[in-house]
């Protein structure tokens, strides 16, 4: 593990890349058997922030727990610098779609939770522990239980409960699902600063579009059941993003071109009846219809 | 200042006036001689009653005799019912071995365990408190059991994810992740344990706040049987708190503030 030096709190380099290399993940359920994942090739590589898009019900967090070593891949492989996954490991940490803070434990608690166990020193935990909890701002509640904080907080305190670790990849499924839109643009710039600051191949999963252009290198898109790539796209905006971006000619441009791919997938989605799908549906044809005037003006 | 203003809220005095009221039916049931519960006493004869015996030795050896044997029993299911209940929510193995009998003991009413209970113990005292144990034993050991299963998927991944050990994921996981559960168990399971204690002691006692009831019955002095279900009532209900107490010890992670 990469030792971090006094002041910085996430040490540079040492990152990892992930491929899946004709992965298939089949579930049965009640004899028949349906494959979520088929065939599945993906590449996501160095110091890059990758998004991952899809209709819900397309995998995405198979594909999380896959990567992460919860579990099996039915066949084919998945690679961390050409190493196979043999099971979870701080090399990559989640952060979870819904919160996986631990309740019985205090924010400090839940922080230094991956070092303690690990056996590092109690004064070195602390000193780490310190510094991560005022750069996600929340030094003054590290004694507070999670329930005690709203659910920005929450997810702060979950990057931090990963990033203290100073993983080779780190994964988040949907973490700003289910906050309130406000605090969710404030989390996509204060988790945005964070990768410019640190680099770390991040792998990102969202089915915002917004969220999912403003934030990532790359784009990729999946295809609905079975669960495949469909698409990448790369994204050329500037670096350090804010919010202005949302505006800019360049940004209308990659969002229409994601849109229309995502459009054909939920509407394949949404055909086979799942309701996640009709929401998503709902949502793209609308924005379809907004956009239109302000995207097409050549 | 504060606090005093608190406790006399709109709702306590509804509360007091809740139990005035029920007196003062208590006492127009028993002047108007109502079929069938004219031997009741008057209201006043179980306050006399409650009185002499609170100033009682015997009534208060009575008391600690029924503790001891609530106390016994009940930490006895705690100490070997969660542990029992943690093997079989960690363990796949030991479950199979062992779920399918305790699921066909389970349903057996702890009542019904008494004669054998009297017959199988050398001493009455011991029979009461395998009664009592097997009163919270299995109560106990379905929470726990339930507690462990409804521990989220994520949080064990969680902490694998971040280096711990199997190990680590019992004791800092698992174990904590069921204690609301535990906790729950134990609230029922004092509950049952009055239930079966005061049955058993009336069957088979020697003392106790049962026996002192049934023993006002065989005498035939009602207002006692009423001071002694008073009594009876008033125990469970302490333990009960005592076990709320603990519960938000073990917990301080529950209070919201
Ligand atoms: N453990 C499982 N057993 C059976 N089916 C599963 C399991 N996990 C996921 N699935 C199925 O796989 C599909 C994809 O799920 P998921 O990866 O959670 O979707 P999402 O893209 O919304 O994250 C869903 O149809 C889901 O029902
Ligand atoms: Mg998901």
């Amino acid at each position: 593990m990469a030792v971090s030096n006094g002041n910085s709190v996430m040490s540079k380099g040492n990152f990892g890349e992930v491929r899946l290399e004709g992965v298939t993940k089949i579930y049965e359920k009640e004899g028949v058997s349906h494959p979520v994942l088929q065939d599945c090739m993906l590449h996501i590589p160095k110091g890059k922030l990758t998004v991952l898009m899809g209709p819900s019900g397309c995998g995405k967090t198979v594909l999380v727990n896959l990567i992460a070593g919860y579990e099996r891949p039915t066949s084919g492989r998945v690679l961390i610098d050409d190493t196979g996954v043999a099971g979870p490991g701080p090399d990559r940490l989640v952060v979870f779609q819904e919160t996986a803070l631990f309740p019985w434990m205090t924010v400090y608690s839940n922080v230094v939770f991956g070092c303690s166990v690990q056996g590092t020193p109690k004064k070195a935990i602390k000193e780490k522990a310190e510094l991560i909890l005022k750069k996600v701002g929340l030094y003054e509640f590290r004694d507070k239980y999670p329930s005690q904080l709203s659910g920005g907080m929450q997810r702060r305190a979950e990057l931090a409960r990963a990033m203290i670790n100073d993983p080779k990849i780190m994964i988040l499924d949907e973490p700003f699902r289910g906050l309130d839109a406000m605090t969710r643009q404030l989390m996509q710039e204060f988790y945005v600063g964070l990768f410019e600051e640190v680099g770390r191949t991040n792998l990102f999963i969202t089915h915002e579009i917004d969220e999912a252009i403003f934030l990532a290198d790359r784009l990729i898109i999946m295809t609905y059941q079975p669960g495949r790539v469909k698409a990448e796209i790369e994204i050329d905006l500037p670096r350090p993003r804010e919010f202005h971006l949302l505006a800019s000619p360049r940004f209308m441009e990659i969002r229409e071109q994601a849109i229309d791919l995502l459009y054909e997938e939920a509407a394949k989605a949404f055909s086979s009846g799942s309701k996640a799908a009709y929401d998503l549906v709902g949502a793209l044809v609308a924005q379809k219809g907004a956009c239109k005037p302000t995207c097409t003006p050549r | 200042m504060k606090k005093m203003k608190k406790i006399f809220t709109v709702s306590t005095l509804r509360g007091l006036l809740s139990i005035i009221l029920f007196v003062v039916l208590w006492q127009l049931v028993v002047f108007a001689k109502v079929p069938y519960l004219e031997n009741l006493p008057y209201p006043k004869d179980v306050a006399v009653h409650g009185v002499e015996a609170v100033q009682s030795k015997t009534y208060w050896l009575n008391w600690e005799i029924s503790l001891i044997r609530v106390f016994v029993g009940f930490i006895a299911a705690q100490v070997i019912g969660i542990p029992f209940g943690l093997a079989m929510g960690a363990s796949k193995v030991f479950r199979d071995f062992t779920f399918s009998a305790f699921e066909m003991l389970r349903p057996v009413p702890p009542i019904a365990w008494i004669p054998l209970a009297i017959l199988f113990w050398p001493t009455r005292e011991l029979s009461i408190y395998f009664l009592v144990f097997v009163g919270a034993f299995f109560i106990v050991v379905i929470n726990v059991l339930q507690g462990v299963s409804n521990i989220s998927v994520s949080l064990k991944w969680a902490a694998s994810s971040l280096g711990a050990r199997p190990k680590d994921v019992f004791w800092k996981i698992m174990v904590p992740g069921s204690l609301p559960s535990i906790i729950t168990g134990m609230t029922v399971g004092m509950g049952v344990t009055w239930n079966v204690l005061i049955a058993a002691e009336m069957i088979a006692g020697q003392g106790g706040l049962g026996r002192m009831t049934w023993e006002a019955y065989t005498n035939h002095n009602i207002p006692l049987i009423v001071v002694g279900m008073v009594s009876i009532g008033v125990a469970g209900y302490l333990c009960s708190m005592a076990i709320r107490w603990l519960g938000e010890q073990a917990m301080p992670w529950k209070k919201r503030f």
